[in-house]
C-alpha cells in the first residue's frame, strides 16, 4: 500500500500549545544526538556532560562563551531587523568586516585621544562603515529592485578581500618583519572589562532591549513588518517603501558594524581579514531559531556559543574528531528547526493504514 | 439522462483544525450532466470539489467514480479517474504554446518526439473540431485573451482522457458575450458524454446552464434539485438558510459639490499598455458612482490614481479643488481620501494578515500620532470600536486577520476606511466574497456615509448590484470609459454591451 500521509496547514495552535512543541523538539534533540553518538560508540552522558563543563566549569571558560556570544547576539539583532522586512541581508560578514574596518581607520589616525572619546568615533564609524556596507544593496533593491540575497552575498567577499589587501599591503605592520599583520591598536582603543569581560557584553544587552523596542514599539518597527508581510499593503497605506527599506537596512547593517568594532577592539586588538569569523552567517540560524525576536536571540545566542565552545572543548578532553562535534551542532539543529514544520502542519497517517493496524 | 453516476460521494466529512469544512455531504453526478455546486463562500464547495481533484484527503466518507470506489491520493491519481479540473486561476505556463501546454506531464500518451507531438496535434484538433472549438495550436499563452487561455485550459483536461470535468467559477474573468460561447461548449461536451461539475454563485448561470443543482450550506449538502423545477428565490433560500428580501435600497440624497473631477488621465502600467486611455468623469458628494467592466478593463489604475500610487502620464484630477496629481499617497490619504481596494486575494492589499486586528486598524492613521513611539493602545481602542459598530466576529482584537472569515475581514477593512470620517470613498470588490446577509450589511453602510455626504466610487462585478445601489454607472472597457448611464435606467444588457467595448468580445 502506497504511504501518503496527509499534511494540512495547522489553524489555531496556542501559544502554549507551541512552547510545548518547541520543547518536545529541544527535548528529542538531546536524545536524538544521544542516539548518534551512541552510534559513533560515545557514551552521550558524558559528552553532553563535557559540553557543559567546557563551556560553563571555569571562570575562564564562561568569559570565553560569553566572549564569543557577544558577537553573535548583536550580529542576529542586526539580520534580525533586516529579516523582520523579508530583506534576506546574508552580507553580515561583509558588514562586520567593514565595521571593524572604520573602527580601525579611527584607531590608526587618532590613537593618542582619551579612552571614551577615541572607542565612541570608533564606535560610530564602526556603525557608519556597517551601515553603508548595507545601504548600497539596499538602495539598489529599493530603486530598481535587484536581488539583496545574491548582492549581500558578494559583498562580503568584496570587503573581505579589500581588509586582506589592506593586511597585505598598505597597511602591514613594518615591525612584524615581513609577517602578514596589522599594527595593534593603542591601549586608548581597547575596551575595557568589566566583570571579567569586555564591556560588549553591556552593550549587547542594550542592543537587545533596543532592537525589541524598536521592532515593537516604533513607528518604524511597525512600517518595516507591514513591508515585510505585504509590500502592497504598505503601499496602499501611503508608506514611502524605498525609504524603509534604507532605514532598516542602515540599522541592519550598523548593528553588524558594531561587531566588527567590538572585536577588533576587544578580542583582536588589531584588524584582521578574518575577523567575522563566520557570525554573520551564524547570526542568520540563531536569527530563525529566536523567531525573529530579539530577546528570544539573546538566550538563543547563549546557548549557541555554549554549544559551539563545548564542541571544541570535547575534541581536547574527550579525543573526538573535531566532526562529531559538527555532528552534535547539527543534529540539534535539525531538531528545533524541523520542530517548526510540525508547528506550522499538522501530519496524519491516512485513515487506511490506520485501520488496519 | 444516463443512468451510470460518473461522480458518488457519500457521508463526506472534511475538517481543517476545529473548522468543519465539509459534514457528511453527500453529491452525485451523471454522465452526460452539468451539476452546478451553489452555495455562499465557506460553504464548502472548493473544499469538496478538491477532495476529487487529489489536493485534500476526506477524513471520512466514500468516494465513487463510474461506479467503482476510489482512492484519490494525489492530483496525479485524479486524473488517472479521468477526473479534471479548471481553477478559476488558470493554470497555463505563458511562454509555452497552446499545444505544449495541452500536452503538459503526458507527452508519452501520443509518443515522444516530433510524431508524438504532430499526433497529438490531430488529435487535439479533431477533440476542438467536434466541440466547435477554434483553437490555434501554436499561439503563445501571453498573447490569448481570457477567452482562449479559458479554451486552452479545456481542451487540456479532454486531452488527458477526463470525461469529469470540474470547473470552478468559469465566468468570473469573461464578458457576457464569452459566457455565451462557453455555455455553448459545456453543452456540446455534455452531448459527448461528459460529466460536468460547475462552482459558482451567479444564480442567473445556474439557471441558464445546469441540469441539476446541488446547494450546500455551511458545510452540509442541503438538497439536490432539478434546475426545471426550482427558481432563484427558492435557491437563495437554500443558500442562506432564510428568505432575503433582494432588493438593495438606492437612498436620494442631496448632492453637493463637484468632489473629484478626472480630466483626461491617461496611465501607463508598468508593462507599458496604456491602462487608462483619456478617462475623464465627475464625482459629486454624496453620490455612488459604479465602475462596471471586466476584470482588468482599468479599474485598479483608476483606483491607484486617485490614492497617488500610480502616476498619470497625462490629465489632471481635481479632488475638492485640489489637484492630486504629484502629490504623494500619504498626502492623500490626510485629505480625507480613502480608499478599500479589494483584490482577489482580499488580504493583499487593504490589510496585512498575519497582524492582529489592532495593527491593523492603525494602517492609514499611525502617521498621525505624535513623535517616533507607536501607541498601540489607541490602536487597539479604535480595534475595539470597530468591532462593535461594524459586528466583526473574531475572538480577540489581537487575532491575525486571515484567521477571520471573509465578511469579517471585510468589515474590518471597510471599518477601518469608515471610521476616519473620509469625504471620498473608493471601494473596490467589497462584496467579494461575502455571504448575502454580509452583502447587505456592507451595501448599507455604504448608502449610510452616502446619506453623510460621501462621494463613493464602486468597483464592483455584479451588475445586479451595481445597478440597483449606483446613481450612475461608469463602464469601462480596456481602460477606456465606454459609456456612463444612469443606474436607474440601465438594463443588463446596456451595461454588458459596454463592457464588451462595443463589439462581440475575443472568445475566439
Amino acid at each position: 500500500m502506497k504511504f501518503t500521509p496527509a499534511i494540512t496547514q495547522r489553524t489555531g495552535l496556542s501559544t502554549r500549545q507551541s512552547v510545548t512543541y518547541r520543547a518536545i523538539a529541544i527535548l528529542l534533540s538531546v536524545v536524538g544526538t544521544g542516539l548518534v553518538l551512541m552510534l559513533f560508540g560515545l557514551n552521550p552522558v558524558r559528552v553532553f556532560g563535557a559540553i557543559i563543563e567546557g563551556s560553563m566549569g571555569t571562570p575562564i571558560r564562561i568569559h570565553q562563551m560569553i566572549n564569543s556570544a557577544i558577537p553573535l547576539v548583536i550580529s542576529t539583532l542586526g539580520i534580525i531587523v533586516a529579516f523582520k522586512m523579508k530583506f534576506w541581508n546574508i552580507g553580515g560578514e561583509g558588514q562586520i568586516v567593514m565595521g571593524a574596518f572604520g573602527a580601525a581607520f579611527v584607531a590608526y589616525r587618532l590613537p593618542d585621544l582619551p579612552q571614551p572619546l577615541l572607542l565612541l568615533l570608533m564606535a560610530v564609524a564602526a556603525a557608519a562603515a556597517g551601515a553603508l556596507w548595507a545601504l548600497i544593496p539596499a538602495a539598489f533593491k529599493a530603486k530598481m529592485g535587484t536581488n539583496e540575497t545574491i548582492f549581500t552575498l558578494m559583498m562580503n567577499y568584496i570587503a573581505i578581500l579589500f581588509v586582506t589587501f589592506l593586511q597585505y599591503g598598505p597597511w602591514k605592520d613594518p615591525a612584524r618583519a615581513g609577517f602578514p599583520r596589522m599594527p595593534d591598536f593603542s591601549p586608548n582603543a581597547v575596551l575595557p572589562n568589566l566583570f571579567g569581560n569586555n564591556i560588549g557584553w553591556v552593550i549587547a544587552m542594550i542592543l537587545t532591549a533596543f532592537v525589541y523596542v524598536f521592532l515593537s514599539r516604533t513607528k518604524k518597527g511597525y512600517e518595516i513588518t507591514v513591508v515585510g508581510e505585504s509590500p502592497e499593503t504598505a503601499r496602499y497605506a501611503g508608506m514611502n517603501i524605498p525609504a524603509i527599506i534604507i532605514v532598516a537596512m542602515a540599522v541592519s547593517g550598523g548593528l553588524c558594524g558594531l561587531v566588527g568594532m567590538i572585536q577588533a577592539s576587544a578580542i583582536e586588538k588589531t584588524l584582521t581579514a578574518t575577523i567575522s569569523a563566520g557570525y554573520g552567517f551564524t547570526a542568520i540560524i540563531t536569527a530563525w531559531l529566536a523567531r525573529l525576536n530579539a530577546i528570544v536571540a539573546l538566550f538563543v545566542c547563549v546557548v549557541f556559543a555554549m554549544l559551539v565552545q563545548g564542541a571544541a572543548f570535547i575534541q581536547l578532553s574527550l579525543g573526538v574528531p573535531a566532526a562529531v562535534a559538527g555532528v552534535v551542532q547539527g543534529t540539534i539543529l535539525l531538531f528545533i528547526l524541523g520542530s517548526e514544520f510540525f508547528i506550522q502542519f499538522k501530519v496524519r497517517l491516512p485513515e487506511r493504514r490506520r485501520r488496519t493496524v | 439522462m444516463e443512468n451510470s453516476a460518473a461522480i458518488r460521494m457519500e457521508n463526506i466529512t472534511k475538517s481543517f483544525g476545529s473548522v468543519v469544512a465539509n459534514d457528511a455531504v453527500s453529491f452525485s453526478v451523471n454522465f452526460g450532466e452539468i451539476h452546478a455546486l451553489l452555495g455562499e463562500n465557506g460553504a464548502g464547495k472548493s473544499t469538496l470539489m478538491n477532495m476529487l481533484s487529489g489536493i485534500y484527503r476526506p477524513d471520512s466518507g466514500s468516494i465513487w467514480i463510474d461506479g467503482k470506489p476510489a482512492n484519490i491520493t494525489s492530483p496525479g491519481a485524479s486524473i488517472r479517474y479521468s477526473i479534471g479540473m479548471i481553477h478559476q486561476h488558470f493554470k497555463l505556463v505563458d511562454v509555452m504554446s497552446a499545444l505544449d501546454n495541452v500536452r503538459m506531464g503526458i507527452g508519452r500518451h501520443s509518443g515522444k518526439g516530433r510524431t508524438g507531438r504532430k499526433k497529438a496535434a490531430v488529435e487535439i484538433g479533431k477533440k476542438a473540431e467536434s466541440l466547435g472549438l477554434d483553437v490555434n495550436l501554436s499561439k503563445k499563452v501571453y498573447e490569448m485573451s481570457v477567452g482562449e487561455k479559458q479554451t486552452t485550459e479545456i481542451m487540456k483536461v479532454l486531452h488527458r482522457g477526463s470525461r469529469i470535468v470540474i470547473m470552478d467559477e468559469p465566468t468570473a474573468v469573461l464578458t457576457p458575450s464569452e459566457i455565451r460561447k462557453l455555455f455553448d461548449i459545456m453543452r456540446r461536451m455534455k452531448e459527448q458524454g461528459c460529466a460536468i461539475v460547475i462552482i459558482t454563485h451567479k444564480l442567473g448561470e445556474v439557471m441558464e446552464i445546469s441540469d441539476r443543482i446541488t446547494v450546500l450550506r455551511d458545510g452540509r449538502s442541503i438538497d439536490t434539485v432539478v434546475t426545471r423545477e426550482t427558481g432563484i428565490p427558492s435557491l437563495i433560500e437554500m443558500m442562506v438558510g432564510r428568505r432575503i428580501d433582494l432588493k438593495i435600497e438606492r437612498p436620494a440624497t442631496k448632492q453637493g459639490e463637484v468632489l473629484l473631477d478626472f480630466d483626461a488621465v491617461t496611465v501607463v502600467g508598468p508593462d507599458r499598455k496604456v491602462a487608462l486611455n483619456d478617462v475623464s468623469f465627475k464625482l459629486r458628494e454624496g453620490e455612488i458612482l459604479g465602475v462596471a467592466g471586466v476584470a482588468g478593463s482599468g479599474q485598479k489604475e483608476l483606483c491607484e490614481a486617485i490614492s497617488g500610487l500610480t502616476n498619470a502620464e497625462k490629465g489632471r484630477i481635481f479632488f475638492a479643488g485640489e489637484n492630486l496629481i504629484g502629490k504623494k499617497p500619504s498626502e492623500i490619504i490626510s485629505l480625507g481620501v480613502r480608499m478599500g481596494f479589494i483584490p482577489e486575494d482580499r488580504l493583499g492589499m487593504g490589510l496585512v494578515g498575519t497582524m492582529d486586528l489592532v495593527g491593523n486598524v492603525m494602517l492609514k492613521d499611525y502617521r498621525d500620532q505624535k513623535g517616533i513611539m507607536l501607541r498601540r493602545d489607541l490602536g487597539a481602542e479604535k480595534a475595539r470600536s470597530i468591532v462593535e459598530k461594524f459586528e466583526v466576529l473574531t475572538p480577540s482584537i489581537y487575532t491575525p486577520v486571515a484567521k477571520l472569515s471573509g465578511g469579517n475581514i471585510q468589515k474590518v477593512l471597510l471599518g477601518r476606511e469608515i471610521d476616519s470620517d473620509p469625504r471620498l470613498l473608493v471601494t473596490a470588490y467589497p462584496v467579494r466574497g461575502l455571504d448575502i446577509g454580509a452583502s447587505f450589511k456592507i451595501y448599507d453602510l455604504l448608502n449610510e456615509q452616502k446619506k453623510k455626504g460621501v462621494g463613493i466610487i464602486f468597483v464592483g462585478e455584479d451588475l445586479d448590484v451595481l445597478i440597483e445601489i449606483s446613481d450612475r454607472i461608469m463602464v469601462m472597457s480596456g481602460g477606456v470609459v465606454t459609456g456612463t448611464i444612469d443606474a436607474s435606467l440601465a438594463s443588463k444588457e446596456e451595461v454588458g454591451f459596454l463592457m464588451a467595448g462595443g463589439d462581440s468580445g475575443g472568445f475566439d
